[in-house]
């Protein structure tokens, strides 16, 4: 039977020439031109390693690329995983420009001596302390830790004033969190910082006993608003995004604002940074540059990511609490950032 | 065939005996099993290396604190059960569909195996968009098995294509019920695919991570992610993964004394005599079986099907996907049938080594190939990662290295697919007939092997193909840099709550697994037509 014998001689033939082309295609894609200097850095190519939601990093990008001339190539990935990623490719990173969501991701860079300072300027663009001290990384944008709730199981008097009410009893069954999201270990160094590290411990097997455990703030958020559970504390711009989801008709879940200065109050920072193995420094440090200019900073606010600008001067997206009517506990990015005794506090109850 | 694992010390001139036996030396076999195995070795290489790096504090930090065992026996108990029942349904739906006059079996053949062609995320969102309180040890055995159980039955179709039919007719004359028939003569032909099929679903549960996270069910691999994800310590992470390997060597070897046992049993095909089996009339119990298998498909595919269209009619981001999902799942067929072909071709001369040529050496050859089922993808990826911005910078990054990713993740199941059929085309008297009649040992392989192993290789490329579509980890970390395939697509669009649009990705995923899994079904029919003629 020829014929049907045919397709089983063919495999390794059309695999033989798959492997040609594909190796062939990525000889091609290897080289990029890499003139630096003074001249202007339109028709360079800088690769972005981008932890960042993908959408509104697109719209920075496609502006960027408008007013400078240089091509942007952007790898998405979870930015934990792009982390470990770049750690591993040290001086070949392909990477000139890393774009997170949080900053312990950047912090780890800087801490192996991967990061190239970044430019005055850029680093001026937005308020200090939302920046790394050593002006390694520049913070972007901004996020408020909050609380969601279903509004058809309470009513906002019923609320708490503190994320530490959350370990009371009476929330037992009534909780949702994600503890495994890098946004949820700050909110135990804070506790930490301010009560002490028992009083941190106890706060968390608190809501151990209360909660149900998300795997994430998407998930969290989603099981607040069809009544799964009934309070989650998330980042604000989740509920944003999952209320232009599901519309007006599906929406069963608001947000509440912990007391001033609560322990609860933290402001979460993307940042961006240039690596030191770029081989692009100006047009990698240009975009940096772009992300906290005012033109960056506008279509951030104008995106569907529902996050503040950092630049001073720039709104954010209507709706939002304004940034300056945040009260956010009193401790640094740095304090906050490294979340090494939370993760064991974390591994040691279990949660992780 | 004589005993071809005599040791060394007692046969000095044993090594070249194992490999000659009676047939010549393989060196084809030899070098695509060396091939294989070095790239098995690299993310194990990577591992051991990372692992190193970690001092031993932290490690025993880790591995000795009380929530260690809880993960443990999480993940050791939900693989034996989920192993268990994968073993039942996988080999129950075989069976109606190869050997029963089952209605509408050629449409029941492909939609078995589709729910392996769904990603986790899809099959858990469908399961708790009905259940949101659905959480835990039976929410994770039930989400497992309904997408893990294509494992075993795939290969165990295909076992039961191949086998040769006359001898279950002989059995039935002589009086044995159709129980007694399945038990005495059908199993033990199709025993190696079952084996591997539950070898591949126990290994795979060992490193799964992401359908956990949804339904709130904490094993070990979550102690390994969260080193890599909120630790940044890559050395922590690749220690504790080395439980995996270890655990995954015990597995390995129990599956090979239980193979052990059956050895021998296999009877000896008549290929020249083939025919379709005359299939068994369920009779009155059509209705009841058809039942059976209509839930069965309903659960693992109509379940998730069902959240894909509840996404398209109520995602407020829902919109017609733009052109380049035709690009998208260009790339996705494309590199998911390269990735096919590599593995089903690096698994040939594995599996013919430690079929024919049996010894230590070939064995160990072959378990090695198993192991990446054993370890989580993010591990594999990185390791390639680490290996090619090393020694081979040109080609990170590129098309090529993603394919071989994927060929040493799904290695494991392309060796499961082949094995079997090797195990089936070793005890054919057809190889020797043709060798007598003086025909060159590449004529015997093409004429008369091929064809034998044909549906196993049927069967391999399926199961790689439908497993590197849904791929994600490796293909983020991989992929050169702008290049979209479905699932980063959908990625994309999932984390961003535009379900919506997210959809289409997953539905046209769907669609595409389909299609080795319509063609692997219409070419056992065809064979069994070509018997017929």
């Amino acid at each position: 039977m020829p014929t049907s014998r045919l397709p089983v001689l063919l495999a390794p033939l059309l695999l033989i020439a798959t492997l040609a082309l594909a190796a062939c295609g990525s000889g091609k894609s290897s080289s990029s031109s890499s003139t630096s200097g003074g001249a202007s850095l339109a028709g360079q190519t800088i690769t972005l390693y981008n932890g960042q939601h993908e959408q509104t990093t697109a719209l920075l990008v496609k502006a960027f690329e408008r007013q400078t001339g240089i091509t942007v190539k952007v790898r998405s990935d979870d930015e934990a995983t792009l982390a470990n990623q770049i750690l591993q490719e040290g001086e070949s990173s392909p990477a000139d420009v890393f774009y997170t969501e949080n900053t312990p991701a950047l912090e780890v860079l800087r801490e192996h001596g991967l990061l190239e300072p970044l430019a005055h300027a850029t680093l001026a663009s937005v308020p200090a302390k939302y920046s790394s001290p050593q002006g390694s990384w520049v913070g972007v944008s901004a996020r408020a830790s909050v609380l969601v709730y279903n509004t058809s199981q309470l009513s906002p008097a019923q609320l708490p004033n503190s994320i530490l009410e959350l370990a009371q009893p009476k929330w037992k069954g009534k909780l949702g969190f994600a503890p495994s999201e890098t946004d949820f270990q700050p909110l135990i160094t804070s506790i930490s910082k301010l009560d002490g590290p028992s009083a941190a411990e106890k706060w968390l097997e608190g809501i151990k006993a209360n909660g149900k455990v998300y795997p994430d703030n998407e998930t969290a958020v989603a099981q607040v608003n069809n009544g799964e559970s009934a309070i989650s504390p998330i980042n604000h711009y989740y509920w944003y995004r999952l209320r232009d989801e599901v519309g007006k008709g599906g929406l069963h879940s608001a947000l509440h604002y912990f007391a001033a200065h609560d322990p609860g109050d933290l402001i979460d920072v993307s940042g961006a940074a240039v690596l030191r193995s770029s081989s692009h420094q100006p047009a990698a440090q240009a975009f940096a540059a772009f992300l906290v200019s005012n033109t960056g900073q506008e279509v951030l606010a104008h995106s569907h990511s529902y996050e503040y600008p950092l630049r001073p001067g720039v709104s954010p997206a209507p709706g939002l609490r304004a940034f300056d009517q945040l009260q956010p506990v009193a401790l640094s990015l740095t304090e906050l950032g490294d979340g090494s005794a939370a993760l064991e506090l974390e591994q040691k109850l279990g949660l992780l | 065939m004589s005993s071809l694992t005599p040791t060394a010390d007692q046969n000095p001139g044993s090594f070249t005996r194992a490999w000659s036996g009676r047939r010549r030396w393989p060196v084809l076999s030899v070098a695509g099993g060396a091939i294989a195995s070095g790239l098995v070795l690299l993310p194990l290489a990577f591992l051991l290396n990372q692992a190193g790096r970690s001092g031993w504090g932290e490690v025993s930090r880790l591995l000795f604190r009380h929530s260690t065992a809880v993960l443990l026996w999480n993940t050791a108990r939900l693989a034996f059960a989920s192993t268990a029942l994968c073993a039942l349904l996988g080999v129950a739906a075989a069976w109606c569909v190869e050997r029963t006059n089952l209605p509408a079996r050629r449409l029941w053949a492909v939609a078995l195996v589709l729910p392996l062609g769904i990603p986790d995320f899809v099959i858990g969102f469908g399961w708790v968009s009905i259940d949101p309180s659905l959480h835990g040890y039976l929410a994770a055995l039930m989400i497992m098995t309904l997408s893990l159980y294509p494992l075993v039955y795939l290969p165990v179709a295909a076992g039961l294509a191949r086998a040769d039919p006359a001898l279950e007719e002989v059995a039935r004359s002589l009086g044995l019920g159709a129980w007694q028939t399945f038990r005495r003569v059908t199993l033990p032909q199709i025993w190696p695919a079952v084996l591997g099929g539950c070898l591949l679903v126990t290994l795979g549960l060992l490193a799964e991570y992401g359908a956990f996270e949804i339904v709130q069910y904490q094993t070990f691999t979550v102690a390994i992610f969260t080193e890599f994800k909120l630790g940044f310590d890559a050395a922590a992470a690749c220690a504790l993964s080395l439980v995996l390997v270890a655990i995954g060597i015990v597995v390995l070897g129990g599956e090979l004394t239980l193979a052990g046992r059956n050895r021998g049993t296999g009877t000896r095909p008549r290929e020249g005599a083939r025919r379709p089996s005359s299939a068994v009339a369920l009779g009155r119990l059509t209705v009841p079986v058809l039942a059976g298998v209509f839930a069965l498909v309903g659960l693992a595919l109509g379940v998730p099907i069902g959240a894909l269209v509840y996404w398209l009619v109520h995602g407020g981001s829902t919109t017609l996907p733009s052109a380049s999902i035709l690009t998208e799942a260009g790339h996705t067929a494309v590199f998911s049938a390269a990735a096919a072909a590599l593995a089903t071709t690096l698994a040939v001369p594995v599996c013919a080594l430690s079929v024919r040529h049996r010894n230590r050496f070939t064995l160990a050859i072959e378990r090695l190939a198993y192991l990446p089922q054993a370890l989580p993808g993010l591990v594999i990826a990185l390791g390639l990662v680490s290996f090619t911005i090393r020694y081979a910078l040109p080609l990170y990054q590129s098309t090529l290295e993603l394919i071989v990713a994927y060929a040493i993740l799904f290695l494991p199941l392309a060796v499961v697919g082949v094995r079997a059929a090797m195990v089936h085309a070793s005890s054919s008297v057809l190889e020797d007939v043709a060798r007598s009649l003086g025909r060159r040992p590449v004529t015997v392989w093409l004429r008369v092997t091929l064809p034998v192993i044909r549906p196993g290789l049927g069967a391999a490329f399926a199961l790689v193909f439908v497993s590197s579509a849904t791929e994600l980890t490796a293909t983020l970390l991989l992929r050169p840099t702008g290049v979209n395939t479905l699932a980063t697509q959908f990625w994309t669009y999932t984390s961003d709550f535009s379900y919506g649009a997210a959809a289409p990705y997953a539905a046209v995923m769907v669609a595409i697994s389909a299609v080795p899994a319509y063609v692997l079904s219409r070419r056992v029919s065809a064979l069994a037509r070509i018997g017929q003629s």
